[in-house]
């Protein structure tokens, strides 16, 4: 399913925060949309889930207008993880991921069997099967986050859209969390658009980078095309040298800041 | 299982309610005279003054129990209730006007339809303030303490500027009593209780998938909105109508559900049955209470719920003094 924008506007009151945008998001790779703070990212990323109004223009899923899709098609076909979410206290991690089935499901239709599968399915592609009856709440910031995914994940949708999904974790968890949605990508061809800060790292996972700025997509291309020295400068104001990461050969940017390193 | 547990503490209560009072009958006299084997003696007694006063009280107190869980789901937090969100107070508003301008033309029967229209009036009012594009959790408490204070300062005025044989009737009202209840009321209160009650748990998994936050609520497919407007409309309905047939007895919305979670964790279909059970009892039993413990005075059933209440709100102001 084609999921596209054509001259997308979105602001909130009298601030515009994205102009005119057309986008079109490959079907079946991972995209990371990239910019500075306040460029709009996770604006966009939320329209393309119908989580806000566009002001002007329209997002396009499959050729149909979101607008015109009823809201449980659409969560068949969509699943977004917003930043930061919140469990119910007590709730435990088969609780939430059951929860992933609720486009599927009637107001009192019982579980099917094939809720039942994709459930394990899903708590097994995330590894938490053992812990399944555990309260989301007492988990580690990277169960956490897979306990969220795998809900997503039994939503059973093609395309899965996060927000941010590793700002709050530490090295070792983001590093298992990107893991994870390359996997889903690559051995089940779910199409995967992501809000990363990381540049590097989204650099080393994504097929197709976008960066925004000034309201407009400045560039968009494979990460060894798109991220330069003089793209960084341009859209996040940053210096720096970029080389080639020697285990993954993708780019990797190493900023400047105040001090110029050896050369001093 | 926990609900047979409170069906039956529930049933005692109600027993104790047909069996105390300023003439104490036998359980077996009160059982008789339930199934029409009695000699008729007790009959009176049974029959028409307590009987439709334990139930009514139930009922009410069934009504607000449920009224409170459902708002504390739509909330998302603990500290909800009718009364804070402006319902009870809105009812107050209704009835003491009634009561000073039309109860001499009306009479006590137009009461109630007074405090529903009250009710009501006052929750349209919060829901449309807090309107911007949907209604948030955030926005609908902080209008509604807003209009609950507005409202209360209303009814303060009208009754201190009122003649005091109006205002000490309306004051009773408020308080919330069940005095002098009949069938008809009791009917009126079956009949809310048996359309709302299975309508809110036919609806118990959006309010389970909406505890997840909008976001994820819409993004699971949920018309957030649309079940959150049903939800309050129920609540309103449940509320208004307890107020409306028994006063406005506090405190009973807010702390039912919390016990009823303390007992039964977070399964809504298991939470509706049992907050309702036993926000009954909490009025039953306040109402047993008053009309027995200060013979041969009839206490309103109000004041007791406050007792139990205010305590307890204190104590969860206490355990989440944190936040």
């Amino acid at each position: 399913m084609q999921l596209e924008t054509k001259s997308l506007t979105l602001g909130y009151g009298h601030k515009t925060v994205i102009d005119a945008l057309d986008l079109q998001i490959h079907e079946g790779k991972i995209s990371v949309l990239i910019g500075s703070n306040g460029c709009g990212k996770s604006t966009l990323l939320r329209s393309l889930a119908r989580l806000i109004k566009p002001e002007d223009g329209t997002v396009l899923l499959d050729g149909k207008q979101l607008a015109q899709w009823s809201t449980k098609e659409l969560a068949k076909q969509l699943a977004i993880l917003p930043q930061g979410p919140i469990a119910p206290e007590g709730l435990t991690v088969r609780q939430l991921v059951e929860q992933g089935r609720y486009p599927h499901q009637g107001l009192l239709t019982p579980k099917s069997a094939r809720d039942e599968w994709l459930i394990n399915q899903a708590l097994e592609a995330t590894q938490l099967t053992l812990h399944a009856q555990r309260a989301v709440d007492s988990l580690s910031g990277g169960q956490r986050q897979r306990a969220w995914i795998a809900m997503a994940l039994a939503q059973d949708t093609p395309i899965l859209l996060l927000d941010e999904p590793t700002t709050y974790l530490d090295m070792t968890h983001q590093i298992e969390i990107l893991d994870l949605l390359f996997e889903l990508n690559r051995q089940a061809g779910r199409t995967i658009i992501m809000v990363l800060h990381d540049l590097n790292l989204a650099c080393r996972y994504a097929d197709h980078i976008i960066a925004l700025r000034d309201q407009r997509i400045y560039a968009q291309g494979k990460p060894e095309e798109v991220i330069s020295a003089a793209v960084v400068k341009a859209v996040f104001d940053l210096d720096c040298e970029v080389i080639r990461d020697p285990l993954f050969g993708t780019p990797l940017v190493i900023p400047y800041g105040k001090r110029k390193g050896y050369a001093e | 299982m926990i609900v047979v547990m409170a069906a039956s503490l529930a049933l005692l209560v109600c027993m104790a309610g047909l069996t105390l009072g300023s003439t104490l009958l036998s359980p077996l006299e009160v059982i008789a005279e339930l199934f029409g084997l009695g000699d008729g003696e007790n009959a009176y007694i049974v029959m028409t003054l307590r009987l439709p006063r334990v139930l009514l009280s139930f009922l009410a107190g069934a009504a607000l129990g449920i009224a409170g869980l459902i708002l504390q789901s739509v909330i998302r937090n603990p500290l909800a209730s009718p009364d804070i969100i402006g319902i009870t107070n809105g009812a107050a508003v209704a009835a003491t006007l009634y009561t000073a301008l039309l109860m001499g033309k009306w009479g006590v029967a137009g009461l109630p339809f007074a405090a529903m229209l009250g009710a009501g009036t006052v929750s349209l009012l919060i829901y449309l303030l807090s309107w911007n594009k949907g209604v948030t959790p955030i926005r609908l408490v902080l209008i509604g303490i807003g209009m609950a204070a507005a409202a209360g300062a209303v009814t303060t005025m009208m009754t201190v500027l009122s003649p005091t044989m109006v205002a000490s009737q309306a004051y009773i009202w408020m308080i919330g009593t069940v005095y002098a209840a009949n069938y008809a009321e009791v009917g009126a209160m079956l009949v809310v209780i048996g359309v709302l009650v299975p309508l809110t748990l036919i609806l118990t998994r959006p309010a389970h998938v909406q505890e997840l936050g909008d976001d994820v609520a819409t993004s699971l497919g949920d018309a957030v909105q649309r079940h959150r407007t049903l939800f309050i409309v129920i609540s309103v309905a449940l509320a208004g109508s307890a107020v409306a047939y028994a006063g406005t007895i506090g405190f009973v919305g807010l702390v039912a559900p919390h016990i009823a979670r303390t007992l039964i964790g977070r399964s809504f279909y298991l939470l509706v049955p049992v907050a309702g059970l036993l926000g009954g009892f909490l009025v039953c039993a306040a109402d047993v209470i008053g009309r027995t413990l200060f013979l041969p005075y009839d206490m309103p059933a109000g004041i007791f719920t406050a007792a139990i209440g205010a305590p307890f709100f204190i104590y969860l102001l206490y355990r989440n003094r944190n936040l």
